[in-house]
């Protein structure tokens, strides 16, 4: 007990203080210079393109050293960003949400870790793995049918689901995404289930609440701020992926209505054309690196607001 | 902890132990191998991936069979990063697949002091595999390639085509045009010989490249990409390096040359094409307009040198390494399915070879 206010503990303490202080520099730091370092190297496509650089279509990379000769138009990746992102996210969220209540709620303890464990697993799958596994089995053996499939039906009304199906495409993308950030969604969504009082539930169903009632009115809306987050930490994989998406999107530069139709995102064409680009191409690259993480702080900045207007209003929803 | 503390000490041990009788080994092996071992230097270089496989093969033998003393190491990163790493002095010697564009000589002669030297190496081909039920080969020409890349030929039997394959029962399938989504030098080869066989792909799309503004198609990442989407597409036509199609046995598209001739793509047809370049003083060429019993989907890909300020003991390596990459690798490379050059060519990349470190 004495140890705990001698000379030597608080010095320790202030060393301790600073040691800390400086880690948390070293993030600000490190994410400044980011900024900085790729903003600088971008500004003469910014410069040259303008607002044009966000809508335009057309993406013809220029071959010079020391000007920006070429005409460059993000709207495609950044619209194949956005597109595959909503749908793996689409897709995600409700099947984690499911998967976190079926290990927490319903699998008795001898299954309830076996199924943690799976989905933990899933997540260390490096994407390059995915990205193969979609091209060569995935896409081709499961995916082309259900695309086939719905293009002969829904496709015929729906022209987000027209023909001709290719199989590299959009929604293949979306779905490997979705696949892959399934894990990280339900893993936070099992944490939070989990960090709910025992009292709430017992309480409920001492009231004689079914388990539906249970789920469906107590825990999944008392736990909609961290369900957010997690789907948020989700998202933000998705949009960032590269080398899964590189290998399904397509590579089409365009902008199509057809999810059935190849395209490109922010991540693919970055890591697909980088090392074969001339200087001033490398330049427009590192623009569109910049527009992405722009795109990821403004995402994560609405989760916070969702976020902080959920804790406003559904804890007293919920009593 | 005794037990676990012993077992460590006894894998210690045999790990030494092995490690030492390793190296006995290869030292004992040197004297032997390594007889013409008189040269020592270490060597750096970067550029192309289409060519990396044969590089890489041709450092290997040339570092344990001819020259123990030297180490080459060169990195797959890419023409232009090879090109951008040769100008900015951080490699001795660069790769690409695309000659360097004057204002990039003139980089590097500005950082240099003296002359770039392009020293061809080898060619490869590019070639068209497809994927239509009931046809084992079929036969196009420049001006239709161009057309289906261009997305007018929608078709396997579409007049154009069946003007080209006479007699041939072709299905009335949709072609799917499958095309590299990743810049590569196959790509820009592919290219190059649409915009020189197809006054309207020139016109709409431009003169080639690696990131070309694809009409139609879907892209797929590298080789492999390319290969399966096309055989998992019923109809679907795409381009792949030479080397691929043949070990992947994909089905492939004879070509019509400036003569008129269907040709297949091989190594036999890619060194018939080869024969008949024009080749500037400079060794920067394109290669085009092939006839005779060539195919005419080929190109070249150059190691790129400077004519000063290596060391003595670098100059010698790399020269000697060139010289004989030059006239006893042409083996390698055709297992490797690269065609090597013809006898004139190769005499001209020899004597640019000679002019390394030539000007002190």
């Amino acid at each position: 007990m004495k140890d705990l206010v001698s000379a030597s503990g608080t010095r320790a303490d202030g060393v301790f203080r600073w040691v800390l202080r400086c880690a948390g520099a070293v993030v600000l730091v490190v994410l400044v210079l980011m900024i900085a370092t790729t903003a600088w190297k971008a500004w003469p496509v910014f410069v040259k393109e303008g607002g044009r650089f966000f809508t335009g279509e057309q993406w013809l990379p220029g071959s010079s050293r020391t000007r920006v000769t070429g005409t460059y138009g993000a709207f495609p990746f950044i619209f194949g960003t956005l597109v595959t992102s909503a749908l793996a996210l689409v897709i995600a969220v409700p099947l984690s949400i499911g998967v976190a209540l079926c290990i927490s709620e319903m699998a008795g303890p001898r299954l309830r870790r076996p199924l943690a464990y799976a989905v933990d697993l899933l997540a260390a799958v490096p994407s390059v793995i995915y990205g193969l596994w979609g091209v060569l089995f995935f896409v081709p053996h499961v995916v082309k049918p259900v695309m086939n499939a719905l293009a002969g039906s829904v496709g015929r009304v729906v022209p987000l689901f027209a023909a001709p199906v290719v199989g590299l495409s959009y929604f293949s993308a979306g779905l490997v995404l979705a696949i892959m950030i399934l894990p990280i969604i339900a893993a936070i969504s099992r944490e939070v289930f989990a960090a709910l009082p025992e009292g709430e539930r017992h309480g409920a169903y001492a009231l004689g609440a079914t388990r539906w009632e249970v789920m469906s009115r107590i825990i999944v809306p008392r736990s909609a701020s961290g369900l957010v987050g997690g789907s948020m930490l989700g998202l933000g994989r998705a949009l960032g992926e590269t080398i899964a998406v590189a290998l399904l999107v397509g590579g089409r530069i365009a902008v199509d209505r057809d999810l059935f139709h190849p395209g490109y995102t922010i991540a693919a064409v970055i890591a697909n054309t980088f090392q074969e680009s001339a200087p001033e191409a490398i330049r427009a690259l590192i623009a569109i690196g910049v527009t992405l993480f722009a795109i990821t702080v403004g995402v994560n900045v609405l989760a916070r607001l969702i976020v902080r207007r959920i804790e406003r209003t559904v804890p007293r929803a919920a009593m | 902890m005794r037990p676990s503390a012993l077992r460590f000490s006894a894998a210690v041990a045999l790990v030494v132990f092995i490690g030492t009788a390793c190296s006995t080994s290869t030292k004992s092996a040197q004297p032997t191998s390594g007889a013409s071992g008189t040269l020592k230097a270490s060597l750096s270089g970067a550029g192309a991936t289409f060519p990396a496989p044969l590089y890489l093969e041709w450092i290997s033998k040339y570092t344990k069979d001819v020259q123990t003393g030297v180490h080459i190491n060169y990195q797959g990163i890419g023409s232009g990063g090879g090109v951008e790493q040769f100008i900015a002095q951080k490699i001795d010697f660069g790769g690409s697949d695309a000659y360097m564009k004057d204002d990039e000589i003139s980089a590097g002669q500005k950082a240099r002091g003296c002359s770039v030297l392009h020293i061809p190496t080898v060619f490869g081909a590019v070639a068209v595999a497809f994927n239509a039920p009931g046809l084992d080969t079929i036969t196009l020409d420049g001006p239709t390639l161009g057309q289906i890349f261009l997305g007018k030929v929608k078709t396997y039997d579409d007049p154009a085509i069946k003007a080209l394959n006479p007699g041939v029962s072709l299905p009335s399938k949709p072609i799917v045009v499958v095309h590299r989504s990743d810049g590569s030098g196959t790509t820009s080869i592919f290219t190059k010989y649409l915009a020189s066989a197809s006054t309207d792909w020139k016109a709409k799309v431009g003169p080639g490249g690696k990131t070309v503004p694809w009409p139609v198609g879907v892209g797929g990442q590298g080789n492999d990409g390319v290969a399966a989407t096309v055989q998992q597409n019923e109809g679907g036509l795409g381009y792949v390096e030479l080397s691929y199609a043949i070990d992947n046995h994909l089905k492939t598209a004879m070509l019509k040359n400036t003569t008129g001739k269907a040709v297949s793509p091989s190594i036999e047809s890619t060194v018939a094409a080869v024969e008949s370049v024009q080749i500037p003083a400079d060794l920067r060429f394109n290669v085009s307009n092939v006839g005779g019993d060539g195919y005419p989907i080929v190109g070249a890909t150059w190691i790129l040198a400077y004519e000063c300020g290596y060391t003595p003991a670098k100059a010698a390596a790399l020269k000697d390494f060139l010289k004989w990459a030059l006239t006893s690798g042409d083996d390698i490379a055709r297992q490797l399915h690269y065609a090597p050059l013809g006898a004139a060519l190769k005499a001209k990349s020899l004597a640019n070879v000679d002019r390394i470190n030539s000007k002190t």
